[in-house]
């Protein structure tokens, strides 16, 4: 067993660090109140080959694999886990079409996809079905060569930024979860529009918002995996996300313990710095077992994604684990803050509101815990 | 075209310590860096490699750990990098340097341009890239801020104190570049896969036909006598007065100092 990353993740690390800390982190508090998209950093991540890094070269990517994808997730979010969760929600989007696509698929909507040249979007939840995922509403009807779809998707990620969406609806409204089937969706499609821009409490920096669709006549051609797969490839793509939003809260909580830290050093009381005292020794030593341990089991979820290995107890894991870690670290880093860390002059409140949706998005934690037991369960049944 | 850059790594963080008794910086511990400058050279090469086609070579003089700073050129795009390591070549001052660096470079020749970073942000001397102009025989400008290029000829502008002076020069030529001339760009994830194939050669002194003498410590004149922090004193005035009046005191102190 051997810990140590490959020279190729490390320079990458140093790379994506250097970036964010001068391209991506000095911007965070900003895109936080101008709640928009910093579409200049996302420029200069597409110019830098950042959305290629998992997919392979064929297709205009860097072949790096998943390690590479969530080393890059970690190393953005301890920036801003707004870019982070843009990146994320793009290739919750993009890898379904590499894992299902047809190659005609593939030919068209991947090199801009990996590129970066155009954003994508992933939409599965509702008004009405979150977490009970098969209790989707939209529909697709076959006419012809078309599907026509109907239906409102919600919290959808990258909506209204992105060109081309993979959009999960039922084809079969007598079956549940066998019931439903995906397509790609491009932006501009008549019927197909953007709905209500969310106004959320974090992550400002990504948007959020509604997605449409109105008697949205999609090519049959379109439809992503086979009639009746969609819920398979949600879960396929699902599995990956969850180890990228695992990243996310690695970074983040990465994030909140510096400045927490570099504040403890420095900030006097009772004759000495905050450091020296016990209670803030024990709040740091938590937030560095959980991020060390989030790392790992987030590192070891990809490992086993690269090594072909089913991963999805282990994706969930790493998910509902950096989740709940980066939660429990910016709370006790705004404690070490006192006063100052529950005003907008320092970071870690900020913090706290990005990584309240690390529990939500993706899978809660609550759902994630049921598919982790009852996993577990089964093994040993 | 073939261009060679310099390049020297050097530690991450402005806080250098530096031994006490030896004068030199303390490297160990401290995270490592392309030197700023250099990367500007190398961006530099790279746009021109674009342009012209050709071939990027990074050089480096230095410890073992210097492969990781070479690793990022070639990341970045240089086509091949060479590392000169030696235990004879330690403890070189720039004069020493310049010679080792020359005599590796006489080893990539042909070359059209050679690209160095005005001054290496450690020691601040900016005399290498002169010092190898001057061993190479060849022309040479020092901080350049915008540089074109017809594959021929260059023309050089050179940020002066109260302007700018352009020079044309034929080639081959050594130039050293300051930080506007452009921004470096970060090694891309395909960069970095790639970079891994391609070649980093280290050469020792026996390699490069040097004079021991020459090189190294023995080779370096340079001695550092002693080494402080500079003192700094602050001085305060205050102005009395209306703030009108006190404004037209402070002007002339400005003009006193020759602040304005």
């Amino acid at each position: 067993m051997d810990f140590r990353l490959s020279e190729e993740l490390e320079l990458w690390r140093k790379t994506v660090r250097e970036f964010t800390e001068k391209e991506v982190a000095p911007y965070d508090a900003e895109m936080d109140r101008a709640n928009d998209l910093p579409w200049d950093i996302v420029r200069k991540m597409s110019e830098s080959g950042f959305f290629g890094v998992p997919f392979p070269e064929e297709y205009g990517g860097a072949g790096m694999g998943s390690l590479a994808a969530v080393i890059t997730i970690e190393e953005l979010a301890r920036g801003s886990a707004s870019v982070a969760l843009t990146l994320d929600a793009h290739w919750l989007a993009t890898d379904p079409i590499f894992m299902f696509g047809t190659e005609e698929q593939k030919k068209k909507y991947l090199p801009d996809l990996v590129s970066g040249k155009k954003l994508a979007a992933f939409a599965l939840t509702e008004p009405v079905a979150g977490s009970d995922a098969a209790g989707i509403m939209s529909t697709a009807v076959r006419d012809g060569d078309y599907w026509i779809l109907n239906g409102t998707k919600a919290f959808i990620t990258n909506g209204g930024a992105a060109e081309t969406y993979v959009i999960a609806v039922k084809t079969d409204k007598t079956k549940g979860a066998r019931g439903i089937s995906t397509f790609i969706v491009e932006k501009g499609t008549p019927g197909f529009s953007i709905g209500k821009k969310e106004d959320k409490m974090g992550c400002r920096g990504s948007v959020t918002t509604e997605l449409i669709l109105d008697n949205c006549r999609v090519p049959a051609e379109n439809m992503l995996g086979k009639e009746g797969e969609g819920f398979k490839v949600a879960m396929v793509a699902l599995d990956f996300g969850r180890v990228c939003v695992g990243a996310m809260g690695v970074g983040c909580a990465t994030a909140a313990m510096e400045a927490a830290g570099r504040y403890a050093n420095q900030r006097q009381a009772f004759g000495g710095p905050l450091a020296k005292l016990q209670a803030v020794q024990f709040k740091i030593a938590d937030m560095a077992m959980g991020i060390e341990a989030a790392r790992l089991l987030t590192y070891r979820a990809a490992w086993l994604r690269d090594a072909g290995q089913r991963y999805t107890t282990e994706a969930a894991m790493a998910k509902v684990f950096g989740a709940e870690v980066a939660m429990s670290t910016c709370k006790d880093a705004i404690q070490i803050f006192g006063g100052y860390g529950y005003t907008r002059d320092y970071p870690v409140e900020r913090y706290l509101r990005d990584a309240k949706l690390l529990e939500i998005g993706e899978g809660a934690s609550e759902v994630l815990r049921m598919v982790i037991g009852m996993n577990t369960l089964k093994e040993l049944a | 075209m073939h261009i060679v850059v310099c390049i020297k790594q050097v530690p991450a963080t402005l806080d250098v310590r530096v031994d006490p008794v030896t004068h030199n910086l303390i490297r160990e511990g401290t995270e490592s860096v392309i030197n700023s400058f250099d990367e500007n050279a190398l961006e530099e090469a790279l746009r021109l490699r674009e342009k012209f086609g050709g071939t990027v070579s990074v050089i480096s003089m230095g410890p073992p750990q210097v492969r990781e700073a070479l690793r990022k050129a070639l990341a970045m795009g240089a086509d091949a990098a060479y590392l000169l390591c030696d235990r004879a070549l330690g403890g070189a001052d720039t004069l020493a340097t310049a010679y080792t660096l020359a005599q590796g470079i006489r080893r990539l020749a042909p070359f059209d341009l050679i690209l160095c970073g005005r001054h290496a942000v450690d020691a601040d001397t900016g005399q290498v890239g002169p010092e190898l102009a001057e061993r190479l025989n060849l022309p040479q400008v020092t901080m350049v801020k915008k540089l074109e290029c017809d594959g021929k000829t260059i023309v050089a502008w050179r940020e002066c104190e109260e302007g700018t002076a352009v020079w044309e020069l034929p080639l081959p030529a050594v130039v050293t570049v300051e930080s506007k001339i452009n921004t470096p760009r970060y090694p891309s994830p395909i960069g970095i896969v790639r970079s891994a194939k391609k070649p980093l050669t280290v050469w020792t002194a026996k390699d490069l036909d040097v004079d021991e003498d020459q090189i190294g410590l023995k080779g370096s004149p340079t001695r550092v006598l002693r080494l402080f922090s500079p003192q700094r004193t602050s001085h305060v005035e205050i102005l009395p007065g209306e703030p009108e009046e006190a404004a037209r005191a402070l002007v002339a102190k400005l003009r006193e100092q020759k602040v304005l």
